[in-house]
């Protein structure tokens, strides 16, 4: 399987999550001003701060020429995961539902915690079980979740271990068809015991899983 | 050009000396025009040319086996193995961030990191070395609140972990604090790029962002002079910083290079683009043609010596064989930077600034960089001491002596050594992969490195004890240096140093930079660990006086096996605990004498180096091979802080022992012994407790096999057993790690 990571003009995990897939699959970098996805089986939105986060975060990024191709492939229900600001770009897309608004400390933050599986329908979380706990760093100033509705929860903080205020401790969400994932902590960063957990190997571990199936 | 040219007053009040204004006419034939004045007293100010302080830093050793580039360069570098090096360097912005710290701060992670992927090396670490006044004062709170902010904002927003670094709060920086970044870079040794200019007819390209007028004057008017009054009026010489603008230049360069585009590359830092483009052509023994016309401009109606003194971030300078430029500018374009060929390289010696065909500068680079003149110092020992004595907490104020918990709990909490967690969470210490150990985890970050080995960096230096005693004071900064990359089993391979001081003009100021600076040369020479790199901040006093004279050392070791890298917290139910190594703790110009309210004392007792040497051996070996559960390096606050410190950082407690530390007590207990204090509570066992010898000792925690080998090395001495959920002295303290842990949360508040 052949994952492809877009790398925005201020993109900072891109090689971070291209590691992480590279454990797995597959994977390559998609450009941002190109409208060709390479024919990947999976796309991943990583983590940074795409053109500066100006305006507001992720609200440029959506515009760039690889968004709608990223759009179409999800629409026609290619598996997109958004990591932090890659979650941020999806919102702002309209790929999923809500927004995320800074933090209630108004402080950038970096922490390990703990996320509890929520829902493991989806195309990222397949290899899970609801209820399992994974332990993924968090690191963002804007992650402070918050829908009208009942979006499609995938991952709640656990603990009490809400970092940002998120309303109802969501932590990362899905669309109705399951295929479009995102959420705020960083799987690509606990994938080596070197440095984290290999608790984040578990999403990517489940999109494989998914295309093999 | 101007009608009437800049009187010799003008050049006074750039920062010049009238006798240096008549050099500059001797060295030119004639008197300066506007644009050679502002270029003049830019490249003359002590921040570019380091006039108060070359002779001394030319004592400190530079050469090693190991070292790819060394000083002068803008960064220094040490060769990795494989093929691989990594490049470092530590740079104030201290006036900058008295004055406006959000900016200053975040502008000087900016400038540091430009200074390594200016050599072509990817920088994949920041530290930080800050310094405030106590936090009982709200401009110090705002300070170091904004100041955190900045760094994090810049490091954060590019994609660069903070993985280390240090703060401390004393009286002395309350009017001018100390915000030093550093910074580390990976490189592939044989695509590391130097920034002499070469090649007459090659063409001069400026790219990055574009000019404006923030940042004028930022290296002489603010950088070298003392701050004062007015100092808010000073604002507009802070510049700038765009993290976005800065990754996009970052990755622009490193696609340049590795396409083989550049000759040379310099960046941006003070002074703009007058210093890159001098010293540029200095190293290369060339000259310089630069059209100011050419130059991207963020306002209109900006002057020529505007232009070339403009401190706009986010800028680098390169030179380019005539048939790449296009290519350079594609690969620009391709990164959304400006990129314009703004002159070329002759081979005149002179630097000529040009506005479209109009000259409107020309002067001798020699003249510039190489000539202007060296001050000798006059270093004088201060007869009375400098630094107003410390006013005693309120623990300490009373009549009675507190008891060793209280002490104890009072120390855990002080602003020096509580828990720097509400720092550290606000800086991205993850990104990119490598980070083995986190801020917090053990006492020196540990980096993965493409090799599969690993390097350990650490920043440190204690103003105090520099301030009691110059010369021993940067011993002991380089030796916990070393200490800290021990404990995580990495050898030092190279050193970068930033030496804060005050104005070296007055004699004793002078003193405490000439002894420091042999200090550090010493100790460097008996370590073997090089010099590679560094910088220097004078002048950084205010109405109030000088600060404490801080040079502060960053250090960067290698370790073979990332996976055992040491750790600072006890782990394992059952381990021995050990102090290790010659340990003759002392009081004076400790923690606990500046919470009792104590006077410097006149000097620190001498650091026995060899010694300190043998024991980071024996304990880096420990480590490496596998032994060790934990080591910690004894520092503020001394053994019991050491002790408290592993168990909060494991969530584990211990139950130490008397004996030992009442045999500690003894051997420090004069022959002759004067109490000076009545209570509870003795001088010596208050040393052996509380006391101070940074660098020298450590507390680990191992089995009985791994304390044996230890022994055969060097001086251990056996404390107690990691257990519990208290840290308990015998039958006589115990406090619970809730109670211990609530104390060292103390810098909570000031992050709200």
């Amino acid at each position: 399987m052949r994952f492809g990571v877009v790398r925005f003009p201020g993109s900072c995990d891109e090689v971070d999550a291209l590691g992480a897939c590279g454990r797995v699959g597959e994977a390559e970098i998609l450009w941002h001003g190109d409208r060709d996805l390479r024919g990947v089986d999976a796309v991943v939105i990583p983590g940074g701060f795409s053109y500066g986060d100006y305006l507001r975060v992720g609200a440029i990024a959506r515009f760039s020429p690889v968004m709608e191709s990223v759009t179409a492939f999800a629409r026609e229900g290619g598996p997109v995961l958004g990591i932090c600001n890659g979650f941020q770009v999806l919102c702002e897309a309209g790929l999923l539902p809500g927004a995320l608004l800074p933090n209630v400390g108004l402080r950038f933050l970096c922490r390990q915690l703990e996320i509890e599986v929520v829902d493991a329908g989806t195309a990222f979380t397949g290899a899970c079980a609801p209820g399992d706990r994974l332990s993924i760093p968090a690191k963002h100033q804007a992650g402070r979740y918050y829908a009208p509705g009942e979006p499609r929860v995938v991952f709640r903080y656990a603990h009490d271990g809400n970092p940002n205020g998120s309303s109802n401790d969501i932590a990362g969400v899905a669309n109705e068809g399951g295929n479009i994932v995102g959420l705020m902590p960083h799987p690509e960063h606990a994938v080596d015991p070197l440095t984290s957990s290999t608790d984040g190997l578990r999403l990517f571990e489940s999109a494989l899983a998914l295309a093999r199936a | 050009m101007p009608d009437t040219l800049p009187s010799v007053d003008d050049a006074v009040a750039l920062g010049l000396t009238r006798e240096e204004y008549a050099l500059i006419v001797d060295k030119l034939g004639r008197a300066p025009n506007e644009v050679e004045l502002a270029v003049f007293s830019l490249l003359w100010s002590e921040h570019c040319s380091y006039k108060h302080s070359r002779p001394l830093l030319r004592t400190l050793p530079t050469e090693g086996e190991r070292v790819v580039m060394g000083p002068g360069e803008n960064a220094g570098a040490v060769d990795l193995g494989d093929g691989w090096a990594v490049a470092f360097k530590v740079e104030s912005h201290n006036h900058p961030s008295a004055v406006e710290p959000f900016q200053g701060a975040a502008t000087g992670v900016g400038g540091i990191l430009r200074d390594i992927f200016a050599i072509g090396a990817r920088p994949i670490a920041v530290l930080d070395s800050l310094r405030f006044g106590e936090p009982t004062s709200p401009r110090s709170r705002y300070l170091l609140d904004r100041a955190v902010a900045g760094i994090g904002h810049y490091g954060n927003s590019i994609g660069v972990p903070t993985v280390g670094g240090e703060v401390y709060f004393e009286g002395p920086y309350e009017h001018n604090c100390l915000v030093n970044a550093m910074a580390l870079g990976l490189a592939r040794s044989e695509d590391m790029v130097r920034s002499a200019a070469a090649g007459v007819g090659n063409a001069l390209v400026l790219f990055g962002a574009s000019t404006g007028r923030d940042g004028i004057g930022g290296a002489s008017v603010l950088a070298s002079a003392e701050l004062g009054e007015g100092d808010a009026d000073k604002r507009p010489t802070v510049q700038v910083g765009d993290p976005f603008a800065e990754k996009k230049v970052l990755e622009c360069s490193l696609e340049l290079l590795e396409r083989g585009l550049l000759v040379s590359l310099q960046d941006l830092g003070a002074a703009g683009l007058t210093s890159s483009s001098a010293e540029m052509a200095s190293k290369g023994g060339v000259g310089v043609d630069l059209d100011v016309a050419r130059v991207p401009l963020r306002e209109a109606g900006m002057a020529p010596f505007e232009i070339m003194i403009s401190e706009s971030q986010e800028r680098m300078l390169c030179v380019v064989a005539p048939g790449s430029v296009d290519e350079v500018v594609t690969v620009c374009e391709r990164w959304e930077v400006h990129g314009t060929a703004i002159g070329s390289v002759t081979d005149t010696g002179r630097l000529r600034v040009l506005h479209g065909e109009r000259v409107v500068g020309d002067m001798p680079v020699a003249a510039l960089v190489d000539e202007c003149p060296v001050y000798e110092l006059d270093p004088r020992r201060p007869a009375t001491p400098l630094y107003p004595v410390p006013t005693p907490t309120p623990l300490f104020a009373g009549e009675e002596e507190p008891s060793v918990r209280e002490i104890l709990l009072a120390l855990v909490a002080a602003p020096n050594i509580t828990s720097r967690l509400p720092l550290f969470e606000q800086y991205d210490w993850l990104v990119q992969s490598r980070t083995v150990r986190r801020p917090g985890e053990a006492d020196a970050a540990v980096l993965l490195m493409p090799t599969g080995a690993a390097i350990a960096v650490s920043i440190d230096g204690s103003g105090r004890r520099v301030a009691a005693d110059p010369y021993t004071g940067t011993v002991e900064a380089v030796l916990e240096c070393a200490a800290n990359l021990a404990c995580v089993g990495a050898a030092p391979l190279g050193l970068t140093n930033c030496l804060n001081f005050a104005n070296p003009e007055k004699a004793h100021v002078a003193w405490q930079l000439t002894e420091s600076v042999r200090g550090l040369g010493d100790t460097c020479r008996a370590l073997g660990v090089p010099v590679v790199g560094g910088n220097v901040s004078l002048y950084n006093e205010g109405a109030e006086g000088p600060i404490y004279p801080t040079p502060v050392v960053g250090m960067v070791g290698e370790l073979p096996d990332p996976a055992r890298a040491g750790r600072a917290g006890f782990a394992r139910e059952g381990d021995l605990i050990a102090l290790v190594g010659a340990f003759a703790p002392t009081l004076g110009a400790s923690e606990l004498a500046k919470l009792r309210g104590e006077a410097l004392p006149a000097e620190l007792p001498e650091a026995d180096v060899v010694a300190a040497q043998r024991t980071h051996a024996a304990v880096r070996d420990a480590v490496r091979a596998g032994v060790l559960t934990s080591a910690h390096d004894v520092a503020e606050g001394g053994v019991l802080v050491a002790v408290a410190e592993s168990c909060l950082a494991g969530g584990m407690g211990a139950a130490l022992e008397r004996r030992p530390l009442a045999a500690l007590a003894t051997a420090l207990t004069p022959r002759r012994s004067k109490r000076e204090r009545g209570g509870r509570l003795p001088e010596p066992l208050a040393a052996a407790l509380f006391g101070e010898a940074p660098g020298t000792a450590f507390v680990v925690s191992g089995d009985r096999e791994a304390l044996d080998r230890l022994e055969a090395r060097t001086h251990l001495v056996e404390l107690g057993r990691v257990g519990g959920d208290a840290l308990a002295v015998g039958e006589d303290l115990a406090i619970t790690l809730a109670v211990l842990r609530e104390a060292h949360s103390a810098l909570g508040p000031l992050f709200p």
